[in-house]
């Protein structure tokens, strides 16, 4: 009976791993909900800041500020944003595939493109495949969102961009709809971009101080941190999110596997017996 | 117009404060500066410094880092990077801090690149020191 201990050994097996599942799923679904509250936090901040700087950035000429006009097409830096632990579906598979498609289409026009990886996920798949130039990684920044990081991605970034050593910057995250749906999305960091639609009709004339120069270029590098700072949270709350569905799905499965293997298993049993039962009938029979 | 001021300070991580208030005093990045209801449109930058604003008889205190404050209409919208109230400070925090920005500082040159980050840690640190004062006297 070597065949109905393997499969013994089977359902075993797989209900410890749906154990681990369903555990792991109670873990992301608590995380998701501190996740969750910290990207409902973020919120007011980055839309305040984003209704000033697009009022100040609009009625300001493109040459005023070099943060907001792009110099030439020579380099690019890209962002991918992706998480340190796996097991959480096609979280960062979709970011990655979304690079890939993004420099090989060369959607942005850029000559070269660099890399700049946040994650262990995205390091292990960029250091082994494809032939991209990665510029710096960042690992193990990701368990916990802290505007501290951000803010010194955001200076690096700025300061690359000052130097010329990039002509442009992009961002490359999950961001985050709900529980069970993210959309892995791409930024431009730099230049930046004001969004027209978020100018009020009624422009006031506001006092500027010092000046309304010197507003602008102290508030341009930080919106670059804070819009970095916000993926940071959309990303960990999508992570979290694409785990707690991931591991969902998986212990469902579990649960079919032990339904079938179980079947399987008393069939068996049902045969053997049946099998000895005759064989000691018609053993009986010819005495 | 009402004779109040509204007023909302968000950092990066959450909301901290959205009140009714009499009157703001700020740390402008040119100086300290005053906000009373009914005050003109207006936009500036902040430095580490302490934000006070008083609602009837009594007045708080807030330790504050780089910002920025937009008035219109009676709405005082601040932007900060850091907020702490004067009992939310972690004054042994702050008191170490400061002791490394001092040490780090005395054996720096101006032209440093450190030596701007430096004193922005020295600055942030007495602000939180002088703000957690306030709240002992009480």
């Amino acid at each position: 009976m070597a065949n109905l201990k393997n499969i013994r050994r089977r359902i075993n097996l797989v209900t410890n791993t749906q154990q681990i599942t369903q555990a792991m799923k109670l873990v992301a679904a608590s995380r998701f909900r501190r996740a969750h509250e910290d990207v409902l936090a973020a919120r007011p901040y980055a839309e305040k800041l984003h209704q000033v700087l697009s009022s100040l950035a609009l009625r300001e000429d493109e040459a005023v500020h070099p943060l907001l006009g792009r110099q030439s097409s020579e380099r690019a830096l890209l962002l991918v944003m992706t998480s340190d632990r796996g097991l959480c579906g096609g979280f960062n598979m979709n970011i990655i595939k979304m690079v890939e498609r993004f420099v090989e289409e060369n959607a942005a026009g850029f000559a070269a493109y660099d890399l700049m990886i946040i994650g262990r996920k995205g390091k292990d798949y960029f250091t082994h495949h494809s032939g991209h130039n990665i510029v710096k990684i960042y690992e193990g920044v990701t368990s916990k969102a802290s505007y501290g990081v951000s803010s010194l991605l955001g200076q690096e970034v700025v300061a690359g961009f000052c130097d010329r050593a990039y002509d442009g910057a992009y961002l490359f995250f999950n961001a985050f709809r709900s529980a069970i749906c993210q959309q892995e999305t791409v930024v431009q960091l730099l230049p930046i971009v004001p969004r027209e639609t978020m100018v009020e009709e009624n422009v006031v004339c506001f006092i500027y101080e010092p000046d309304r120069r010197q507003v602008l270029e102290s508030i341009l590098p930080k919106y670059v941190e804070v819009e970095i700072y916000r993926a940071f949270v959309e990303s960990l709350a999508s992570e979290h999110g694409a785990r707690m569905s991931a591991m969902d799905s998986a212990s469902k499965n579990a649960t079919q596997m032990i339904q079938r293997l179980t079947l399987q298993y008393n069939r068996m049993r049902q045969a053997a017996i049946t099998k000895e039962l005759s064989e000691i009938i018609s053993g009986a029979e010819s005495v | 117009m009402s004779d109040k001021l509204i007023l909302e300070l968000v950092t990066p991580a959450r909301q901290v404060l959205s009140e009714e208030v009499d009157e703001i005093i700020a740390p402008g990045s040119l100086g300290q500066f005053g906000l009373l209801p009914g005050h003109a449109p207006m936009l500036t930058t902040l430095q580490p410094g302490e934000l006070r604003y008083r609602k009837g008889k009594e007045t708080y205190h807030l330790a504050v880092s780089w910002g920025y404050v937009e008035i219109e209409n009676d709405r005082v919208i601040i932007l900060a990077e850091t907020a702490e109230a004067e009992d939310e400070i972690d004054l042994e925090r702050a008191r170490a801090a400061l002791g490394r920005a001092q040490r780090a500082l005395t054996g720096m040159s101006a032209e440093e690149k450190e030596y701007l980050a430096m004193q922005q840690a020295l600055a942030r640190a007495m602000v939180r020191i002088q703000v957690a004062g306030r709240h002992k006297k009480f």
